[in-house]
């Protein structure tokens, strides 16, 4: 290699210059072709990090009804999330229904948020739509807030006996889950 | 601007970033216009697809390890729910395991392409010294990597191997209860088999990253073995190489194809679809076809330690080849006998292949005990005394003129090197 010297005027195309539109064009579809590749190369890795077989085949789960006092609620597991069945009293249903529109952060009325006939029972995604924690309020010594419904101890967040929120700086009340029931004590979530 | 390198990119942005961190300028100096021997036949594209091949082999392997968990209790299960669940987990898997198959074959060729035209003579024996230690890494990982899966022959494997460092006088047994981690090959070796796996393909790339500043400082061999001697020897190396190596790429990448989709456990072996059951060995236990050769040379010899020894020496004459070769001439086509120790020594690799796949029976021992004895005297005995005794072919004056200047055809115009060219 004592007398490599460097390479150059090796130019592509040198003394052609009529083919330089075809070698453009050449470039291009070459270009083109390994985009394409690659991308349909790149989708089923992306694709491998979606939910598999396995955990869409447990997207849902049946809770009986029965066993919740009225007045408790209960934490149900559904993808991993928390999922809260409460058994309203009928004061609680009223004053949910009672509150006129303007006065919420995220206005949708009690009938929106429950099946009718079976105004009851709320189910409600368990996760403060501020940044993810699970609010208090299931348990008998958990505080509920000044509405009487959830309290996040995360940031302060209050939710009512609809689970809307009234208090932030939760900007949307908990989300209903799809739900339907089965029968009169029986709900299939998801 | 004093102590800054000064950028020739019009692109201001790219020109702002050259100055301060010339990769720009490296990428262009050393795989734009470096000069490359122009007379490369297809047997230089197997560094390019072995580099392509580590990165298939990093890529798919992150998402795999995504979805696998590193305990007895759970490997085989999520390696099948990987087979079974995962979105497109099955065309992860048969092209990780393929692949590693395919880096073999892609490896083992670059190498035997080094043999034939003595790539690892002076200057490039550093360069030849790295790339076994490439080898040494891949097979390592290679090995880990197939333990995983914690299929009978992962078990098995993994339990023969390990206890290969048994033969090692006074400290062996010890060695080997360390890399268990206890008393049997168990959750902690699997545990720290793929942590390593995991580790071992970043030393590679760093490793094959010291190859190639080594083959850009002593530049590529060639076909005829000839040092270049002026830029009239040379092509840069875009767009010339980078397009005959994505042509090469094409059909390497067709053969892959037909592997991950045909044939994806052509090249497996259907034990290692049973879990691992460390009460009971499988009735015939043989390693991937990659380390078959070495697993002949290993079994050729009745004493535990011999074959050890054996089988660790097969791979270690590797880096002492550039001292033990005493022939001038690189290419073996200038070298009459050599070209034909050549072929017998592929044959022999081969037909050490066929015995490591085979129980060591009857004739097979002796075939074995044969061509182990040949793969050595082949480095020991015939590289060197013929290195010195073989009448090589004159060499040609430089790559741009042929050997015989009578021979062949009427030369096309400009064919030789013009008046060298100061540069």
């Amino acid at each position: 290699m004592s007398a490599t010297a460097h390479a150059t005027g090796h130019t592509p195309g040198d003394g052609h210059p009529e083919d330089g539109s075809k070698r453009d064009f050449l470039k291009m579809v070459t270009a083109a072709s390994a985009f394409i590749g690659v991308g349909a190369l790149a989708w089923p890795l992306i694709d491998s990090m979606n939910p598999s077989s396995d955990v869409l085949a447990l997207s849902s789960v049946d809770f009986e009804l029965a066993p919740v006092a009225l007045g408790s609620a209960v934490t149900v597991v559904w993808r991993g999330k928390p999922v809260f069945v409460r058994h309203r009293t009928a004061e609680e249903i009223k004053g949910a229904e009672d509150v006129s529109l303007n006065q919420l952060i995220d206005p949708a009325t009690d009938a929106s948020r429950v099946k009718s006939g079976h105004d009851q029972w709320l189910v409600v995604i368990g996760i403060c739509t501020h940044l993810g924690c699970v609010p208090l309020g299931n348990k008998p010594t958990d505080p509920r807030g000044e509405w009487g419904g959830w309290f996040c101890p995360c940031h302060g967040s209050q939710y009512d006996t609809s689970g809307r929120v009234r208090h932030g700086p939760a900007p949307l009340n908990l989300a209903v889950p799809p739900y339907g029931f089965v029968s009169d004590s029986k709900i299939k979530i998801g | 601007m004093v102590g800054l390198h000064t950028s020739d990119i019009k692109n201001p942005v790219i020109n702002w970033i050259d100055t301060r961190l010339p990769i720009f300028t490296m990428m262009q100096k050393e795989y734009g216009v470096f000069p490359t021997p122009k007379n490369f036949n297809y047997f230089w594209n197997f560094g390019a697809l072995a580099m392509v091949n580590l990165m298939i082999m990093i890529v798919t392997g992150i998402f795999l390890a995504m979805n696998y968990n590193a305990s007895t209790a759970g490997a085989f299960d999520s390696v099948e729910r990987i087979m079974r669940d995962v979105n497109y987990g099955w065309l992860l898997r048969y092209v990780h395991a393929n692949g590693a198959s395919m880096f073999f074959i892609v490896v083992y060729i670059h190498m035997f392409r080094s043999l034939y035209y003595g790539s690892y003579k002076k200057p490039r024996e550093l360069l030849w010294m790295i790339g076994v230690a490439i080898l040494l890494l891949m097979m390592a990982t290679a090995f880990m990597g197939y333990v995983l899966p914690w299929g009978q022959m992962s078990y098995w494997g993994a339990t023969v191997i390990t206890n290969l460092f048994s033969a090692i006088p006074l400290v062996g047994d010890s060695i080997v209860t360390l890399l268990w981690g206890g008393f049997s090959v168990d959750n902690p070796t699997l545990n720290r088999f793929f942590s390593l796996h995991y580790l071992l393909p970043f030393v590679i790339i760093g490793v094959v990253f010291l190859h190639i500043v080594a083959l850009h400082v002593t530049g590529s061999n060639n076909p005829l073995g000839i040092d270049v001697k002026s830029s009239q020897d040379t092509l840069p190396f875009h767009p010339y190489y980078t397009v005959k190596d994505l042509f090469g790429m094409c059909i390497y990448l067709l053969v892959f194809a037909s592997l991950v989709f045909f044939a994806p456990n052509y090249l497996g072996h259907a034990d290692n679809y049973i879990p691992a059951n460390p009460l009971v060995t499988p009735t015939h236990i043989v390693p991937e076809w990659y380390f078959l050769p070495f697993y002949a040379i290993l079994r050729s010899v009745p004493s535990k330690l011999g074959g050890v020894i054996l089988m660790f020496s097969s791979i270690a004459i590797l880096f002492v080849l550039p001292w033990l070769d005493t022939s001038p001439v690189r290419s073996a086509r200038f070298r009459p006998i050599y070209r034909w120790m050549m072929v017998a020594f592929v044959v022999d690799c081969v037909l050490l292949g066929e015995v490591g796949g085979r129980p060591p029976e009857g004739i097979w021992v002796v075939v074995g005990q044969l061509s182990t004895l040949y793969y050595f005297l082949h480095f020991l005995v015939l590289v060197p005394v013929v290195g010195k005794m073989e009448h090589p072919l004159p060499l040609p004056e430089s790559i741009s003129r042929p050997v015989l200047p009578s021979g062949g055809g009427p030369l096309p115009a400009g064919y030789a090197a013009k008046p060298m060219e100061k540069v």
